[in-house]
């Protein structure tokens, strides 16, 4: 297979008021390949496909087409088609009307488009739809007439902006092999937009990660799930135990009080790490012969596996193994030093470190004010005199989402939301900085919540300076 | 039926106020002072022809260019962002929370001879008569009845999905072409009711014409003034405008049967 680069972003930066969309992409797709973007909702995969459609131009950054700059260049000149999420056929034309649309603005002579249309309805299924009115068509025959409408144009490249969205499961899955086939058949460059991960997965010739406007990770389906790139990747491509590690040194890594033997290098002593262990890759032993011990909770019968609970330590493992074993009983637990997998944190920290002044203190009361980005946030419990600089260290323990929809910071963005086996650990984006959070509950990424602080969990600093005023 | 039943009051209100009164105009028309049959009643508003088929020809001009002034307006609107567009509909309002009368004076005092637009185009030379014809009376209709052309156009042009003007232009339509071919067939149901709601009062309301049309009186104003006379033949003419505008709507919806289809 040539490899080919077709379309080229370089650098490419987007933002919507204050809100920035997308941040140094830099993405090659080659001929005739079959990619994905894929990522939960939010992360601008699909502000990326508009900018390769032409409908938004990138605010920074360049687009290139066949090795030509296009960032200016309209979406009618393009030579490149899009399938939208809801279709978007045109209701006052029939199926037939809809699908030669592109043909006759392109001058194309009666017969010949008449050919063309009645071909690609071949294609898609469609024969002796032509008089059809849209309306009159089931969810998945109109997404055929959309597929067969950007197709008959002979575009280089076809885009499609989740088209399998509004269909139901098992069409669903009968359409992502008729896409694969008609790609295959067509030979043309496919450009994907899904958060299905099962989809991007069973689809793609290459799949990019993409995760809060920045790529995470490119690769074929087996290196992405394989070989994750952080955390993130790991966690939204199929089942991963996500566990906090922390290097010991080099191929050794100490994960809930126990050192392991692992492959990677070059992390350094004592870094806290991301530690990533795919269910299937754990086996079950004899509790004597491992250093990794827990309690069976659960079992279910998948088809293929068993898929079993195991606490150990506090901490949940997910296993999968074709041998069920009981509830209750005790088991070790061994993995490949091979697929043991290391990342480095996404949140480089393990606490979050504030450092502030004190706006107002009030010594009956035993409490002071503070300021975080602009917020004054009482802080009971504690004295300092007005005017003392702190440095408090809260742990990720010590934010909450305001239950009640007040909280200390409003309006604070959810970045990511890893489940790392005891509880949710969640980077919070606020208008300055990042937070680190855990949690019992899922929360939903890219969304915004109030947050409280506890600050009856955090340690207290007096920032010494050399002349601070004394009152 | 409980829905049934919530609709007796309207149901009561039509028959008093619009069957009711409808079987009266339509007894006077066919009747003479002494109560008799007769069609005479229509020869005579058959001298009303002329000011009859002026009204039609003022109603149609006033139509068309209200919606050559809304559409490219309502257009321009619909593709704006939600608060702009209530912005400026409502700014297209307002004129409308005035009492209609009191609009047609201020036109009067605008147009009227030595007044300021006179003034102002005597001074640079230009001599000519603003009030009192059938310039000044449609001037008054299309302002009078504007709104009620850019609102059911914006209405069916908002509801028109950007990702359907997206997906010509993908397919290689210029911006005339997604025009003609995707927003224009798609915005026909808002043109056919805008121009229904605007022949039609255009075509039979008075007092614009009495005030600004100088003795160019429209069919409405002679209703009025033959009204206070003769009963008779006065309903007679109203019968025949409005057995003409039923025919006009007749033609519309039929038109708009063939040409719209739902959005």
């Amino acid at each position: 297979m040539d490899r080919k680069t077709i379309v080229s972003l370089k650098n490419i930066f987007f933002d919507y008021g204050n809100e920035v969309i997308l941040d140094g992409i830099n993405l090659d797709i080659y001929d005739k390949e079959f990619i994905t973007l894929l990522g939960p909702s939010g992360c601008g995969k699909t502000t990326t496909l508009r900018i390769i459609g032409g409908f938004i131009e990138p605010k920074d950054g360049d687009v290139y087409f066949d090795g030509e700059r296009i960032n200016d260049i309209p979406p009618y000149r393009r030579n490149v088609n899009t399938v939208f999420q809801k279709y978007a056929l045109f209701p006052h034309l029939n199926v037939y009307d809809n699908i030669a649309f592109g043909l006759r603005l392109k001058k194309m002579d009666k017969r010949e488009i008449e050919n063309k249309v009645k071909h690609m309805l071949a294609i898609v299924d469609l024969k002796g739809y032509e008089k059809r009115k849209i309306n009159n068509l089931s969810g998945g025959q109109q997404q055929r007439v959309a597929i067969a409408r950007a197709l008959v144009c002979d575009p280089d490249v076809v885009l499609l902006d989740e088209p399998l969205g509004a269909l139901d499961l098992k069409l669903r899955k009968d359409m992502q092999i008729e896409l694969k086939k008609i790609q295959q058949k067509t030979k043309k460059t496919f450009v994907y937009v899904t958060h299905d991960q099962e989809e991007a997965l069973t689809m793609s010739d290459r799949v990019v990660v993409m995760n809060n406007g920045h790529i995470a990770q490119i690769g074929t389906p087996a290196d992405i799930y394989n070989e994750p790139a952080d955390a993130f990747v790991a966690d939204f491509i199929g089942e991963a135990n996500i566990i906090n590690g922390v290097m010991l040194g080099d191929c050794r890594v100490s994960i809930l009080g126990q050192e392991i033997t692992c492959v990677d290098k070059g992390f350094g002593k004592n870094t806290p790490v991301d530690v990533v262990i795919r269910p299937e890759d754990i086996e079950v032993v004899d509790p004597s012969e491992s250093v990794l011990v827990g309690t069976v909770e659960d079992t279910i019968f998948k088809g293929v596996h068993y898929e079993m609970s195991v606490k150990c330590n506090k901490c949940q493992w997910i296993i999968h193994s074709t041998v069920a074993q009981k509830v209750g009983s005790t088991i070790g637990m061994t993995v490949d030093p091979d697929n043991i997998h290391i990342m480095r944190k996404m949140f480089l920290l393990p606490n979050n470190e504030i450092f502030t002044t004190v706006l107002y203190s009030d010594e009956e009361a035993n409490t002071i004010t503070i300021s975080i980005e602009d917020n004054e946030i009482e802080v009971p419990n504690c004295y300092y005199a007005e005017g003392t600089k702190l440095h408090i260290i809260l742990p990720p323990s010590g934010l909450h989402i305001a239950g009640d929809g007040v909280g200390d910071l409003d309006e604070v963005y959810i970045e990511s939301v890893i489940w790392k086996g005891e509880h949710n650990e969640i980077i919070l984006e606020s208008d300055e900085r990042k937070w680190l959070m855990q949690s019992d509950q899922d929360e939903q990424v890219a969304t915004y919540v109030p947050i409280s602080f506890d600050f009856s969990k955090a340690t207290f600093e007096v920032i010494e300076e050399e002349n601070a005023d004394e009152d | 039926m409980k829905t049934k039943k919530t609709a007796y009051p309207y149901l009561l209100w039509m028959l008093l106020f619009t069957i009711v009164p409808i079987c009266m105009v339509a007894y006077y028309a066919f009747t003479d002072a002494q109560g008799n049959f007769t069609f005479d009643t229509f020869i005579s508003a058959a001298d009303y022809s002329q000011v009859f088929l002026y009204s039609l020809w003022v109603a149609l001009i006033s139509t068309f260019i209200c919606l050559v002034l809304a559409y490219p307006l309502s257009f321009m609107i619909s593709r704006c962002d939600e608060h702009k567009q209530s912005m400026i509909i409502m700014f297209i309002m307002v004129p409308m929370w005035m009492n209609f009368l009191l609009r047609i004076y201020a036109w009067v005092q605008i147009l009227q001879n030595y007044g300021p637009l006179d003034t102002l185009l005597n001074f640079i030379g230009i001599d000519v008569t603003l009030i009192g014809n059938s310039g000044a009376t449609i001037l008054g209709m299309v302002y009078e009845f504007l709104p009620f052309m850019i609102l059911p156009i914006h209405t069916v042009m908002s509801k028109i999905d950007n990702s359907l003007i997206e997906a010509a232009q993908d397919l290689g339509a210029s911006r005339f072409y997604v025009f003609k071919n995707v927003v224009f067939p798609l915005s026909v149901p808002g043109i056919i009711s805008g121009v229904t709601m605007v022949f039609v009062p255009t075509a039979s309301t008075f007092l614009v014409a009495q005030y600004l049309g100088g003795t160019q009186f429209m069919i409405g104003d002679v209703i009025e003034r033959v009204f206070q006379s003769d009963h008779h033949t006065g309903s007679a003419i109203a019968l025949v405008l409005m057995v003409v505008i039923l025919g006009f709507l007749v033609f519309m919806n039929k038109f708009g049967d063939e040409e719209a289809v739902g959005v």
